[in-house]
């Protein structure tokens, strides 16, 4: 089956890239490795029938959010973590650190017993509803722009702040030099 | 095809990987990544409830996830500029200038 396949295929790409991002001493290179992984996410949502949100997933996601962080990183130019240069590094960390990794371990395994326990999650995920319906961007935009208009307009105040606060917290002041 | 239940699988295992980066790794940068990541794996599982319901709600929370995740990023790297330029460093140990 195609299908299947293109999902194991994109599911483990995307999987196998961003746990190459945590495991990457290069932030340069972490950054390359998640576009990767958006563009895998974005061909799980083609398979989802949702061919709108992996155009955005890549323009905006994997085009301008991803360039955002690029830009960081060659801005300030400090490519190694500070820690010394041991492959194991990770492993051989303080206690605490090796706390945190238990508890994700931990949140991996939680989640997964709470997926598996949970009934009606088995059947498949095009079973119910049109494909047609659901794929159509003409709905989408009619959706968005009724249900969801205060959510939508809240939005463009929201990313107002956001560009305010990047300017105010970023932006060098002249009378502090 | 294939079943609802995989899909969440994928989003549960991308959650904890970026669960483990902002953990483990000492760089403000890929904490900040780990944290798309993590937005990034709950957008796949909203994208998969909404295909199974039928409708385009989830695709629509998939939009304002990634306006926050913009402005997440925007206002984030804004902090991290600004920290470097103080401390000359990107590991979050070094600002302890809150810490008693």
């Amino acid at each position: 089956m195609p299908e299947t396949l293109q999902f194991y295929l994109f599911a483990a790409l995307a999987i196998g890239a961003s746990a190459l991002v945590i495991g990457q001493r290069n932030p340069m290179h972490s950054v390359l490795l998640l576009i990767a992984s958006f563009g895998a996410l974005a061909g799980l949502y083609v398979l989802l029938d949702a061919p709108f949100v992996a155009v955005a997933q890549i323009i905006i996601y994997a085009g301008a959010i991803m360039v955002l962080f690029l830009f960081v990183v060659m801005l300030l130019n400090a490519p190694q973590e500070d820690a010394h240069k041991d492959p194991f590094a990770l492993v051989r960390q303080s206690g605490l650190t090796r706390v945190g990794a238990v508890l994700a371990l931990l949140l991996l395994l939680q989640l997964s017993w709470a997926l598996l326990s949970v009934s009606g999650l088995a059947g498949p995920v095009d079973a119910g509803g049109d494909a047609a319906v659901v794929s159509s961007v003409p709905e989408l935009g009619r959706v968005l722009f009724t249900d969801y208009m205060f959510a939508f307009e809240a939005t463009s105040v929201l990313i107002l702040v956001a560009m305010v606060g990047a300017v105010v917290l970023a932006g060098r002041r002249e009378n502090e030099e | 095809m294939i079943p609802l239940s995989h899909y969440l699988i994928v989003s549960a295992v991308l959650f904890s990987i970026g669960t483990t980066g902002v953990f483990l790794r000492r760089n403000l940068i890929t904490v900040l990544l780990s944290i798309e990541i993590m937005l990034n794996a709950v957008n796949l599982s909203f994208i998969a409830f909404g295909r199974t319901h039928g409708t385009v709600d989830g695709q629509i929370i998939v939009f304002f996830v990634m306006t926050v995740a913009a402005a997440e990023a925007a206002v984030g790297l804004a902090i991290v500029i600004s920290l470097f330029r103080h401390r000359e460093s990107l590991n979050p140990d070094a600002f302890t200038a809150l810490r008693w």
